[in-house]
């Protein structure tokens, strides 16, 4: 039978349901989030947009920066690494934040490999664009996944792809042979025991957010609405006209997914929402990091 | 048997909604004043106690529940019980210590220490020994508060290491682990047996 190895790890990321978890540069930002109502941060040097505009290799954060922002809040703390890169990994746990984001958002440091997240404490949180990738990201020990969405465009088209993907993957599970069954695991590289846990649970067994390209209330409202538990928004707040409003209704938007008045509401007179990008004509998809 | 709510505006309601459902308990989600109106006793659950304080506030169900649980209760105003979990300990305590505390309901008599025991890398797992319950219960302690202070009037029901964990004041239960994440229903069957014998 399958079973979550840091169990303790997966409990924190159900603490995080039906919330939002904010990127903020500064413990300023973060001070920002946290009084919206964000029920996380995600700490780094620069949010997707200005990451994907400027190019260069993006690595972890400063563990100087970091540390502000720990000490700004009371709320958890995340931080991202790079896909493989072990060594950073370490020095996020050596600074107790309380998840690490294995993130394609960042340079991928290792061409064959993601980090081996069975040997850490601290809980990771991974990217996935559908099933497959999702099932080998839990195999390796992470205790929560969010799609990829296209982080840093506002276009939420990419959030939604991976959802149904992964939960039209699920679904599909149900209807396959003891040996269709075998082979998917075989050719997915995930052990047969967990594809047999998804096809009972018809879930993930860890929790699943959404990320990537989210940047109005009624974006999440859209992706809580398409069963994700959570809404992770990079770029989304701090790069809209008025990030305190815009942090506050998203996270109502969040909670409120079922209540149309409720979500009108907050919605109304938020000002410019981030500039957005047409994901077709994109240089770099990030989406496409660490598969 | 009257319905149980769980307040539903962030954390881990369905996990505590699926513990009702074991035990073929009506549950609903509660996440407005005309929701909080249907139940006869409510589960605050574990989440950020900041981030439900906002809710709490924003939607007035903070004031209903503290009306409801401090008033006579008459034919059209049934008393209210909770049974807050971590966040939920904290949101019940009337005072609450530690970095950026959010405004409590103030409705048992403790003190609380938000984060006590640390970050992530302090999160733990154990079994607990609850006043009343033969076989010790497993549980988890996520980012979990301290109770430091238990008032005159509050039993206290179970302790780990010398701390109160589990405590109660009147129609108030309150926990600082979490044993709805390992699909245990005992604690919820200890919730439901304080309400019947009122």
């Amino acid at each position: 039978m399958f079973r979550i190895k840091n169990s303790v790890g997966s409990d924190l990321a159900r603490m995080l349901k039906g919330g939002v978890i904010m990127d903020v540069v500064t413990a300023k930002q973060a001070k920002i989030a946290e009084a919206a109502g964000a029920c996380a941060v995600m700490a780094l040097e620069r949010v997707p947009s200005d990451i994907r505009a400027q190019g260069g290799v993006a690595r972890m954060s400063d563990p100087a920066l970091i540390a502000q922002i720990q000490k700004a809040v009371s709320i958890p703390v995340m931080a991202k690494i790079r896909i493989g890169h072990t060594a950073e990994a370490r020095i996020l746990q050596e600074l107790k934040v309380d998840f690490i984001d294995e993130s394609e958002v960042l340079t991928v440091s290792d061409p064959f490999d993601h980090v081996e997240k069975k040997q850490f404490k601290i809980p990771f949180v991974c990217g996935a664009t559908n099933l497959g990738e999702a099932l080998r990201r839990i195999s390796e020990g992470a205790c929560m996944i969010r799609t990829k969405g296209e982080a840093g465009t506002g276009n939420v088209v990419e959030a939604v792809r991976h959802l149904k993907l992964i939960k039209g993957e699920i679904a599909a599970l149900k209807h396959m042979k003891p040996a269709q069954l075998k082979t998917y695991a075989r050719e997915e590289r995930v052990p047969l025991d967990l594809v047999l846990n998804v096809r009972t649970a018809q879930r993930l067994p860890v929790v699943t957010f959404v990320a990537g390209g989210i940047a109005t209330p009624a974006d999440a409202a859209l992706l809580m609405e398409l069963g994700a538990e959570g809404v992770f928004v990079g770029s989304g707040i701090f790069k809209s006209s008025d990030p305190k409003r815009m942090a506050k209704a998203i996270v109502q938007a969040t909670t409120h997914f079922g209540d149309p008045v409720k979500v009108m509401e907050v919605s109304r007179g938020l000002g410019a929402a981030m500039a957005g990008l047409e994901v077709s004509t994109l240089q770099t998809r990030m989406q496409e990091r660490g598969l | 048997m009257s319905v149980v709510g769980v307040l539903a505006f962030q954390g881990d309601f369905s996990e505590h909604i699926a513990v009702l459902h074991s035990m073929h308990v009506p549950a609903v989600e509660v996440r407005s004043l005309s929701d909080l109106s249907k139940v006869g006793a409510l589960i605050i659950p574990g989440g950020e106690s900041t981030v439900i304080a906002r809710f709490l506030d924003e939607t007035r169900v903070g004031k209903e529940i503290v009306r409801r649980v401090l008033a006579t209760p008459t034919r059209t105003l049934p008393p209210l019980f909770v049974y807050g979990t971590c966040a939920g300990a904290i949101l019940l305590a009337k005072k609450v210590t530690g970095k950026n505390a959010p405004r409590s309901l103030k409705l048992i008599d403790l003190t609380i220490d938000r984060n006590a025991y640390g970050t992530q890398l302090d999160s733990f797992e154990t079994n607990i020994r609850v006043k009343g319950i033969r076989e010790k219960i497993p549980v988890s302690f996520i980012r979990a508060p301290k109770i430091t202070r238990v008032g005159k009037g509050v039993e206290i029901l179970a302790e780990h290491q010398g701390v109160p964990v589990l405590v109660r004041q009147g129609k108030v239960l309150v926990g600082t682990f979490h044993s709805e994440v390992r699909d245990d229903a005992r604690i919820h069957q200890l919730f439901l047996k304080i309400i019947k014998a009122s």
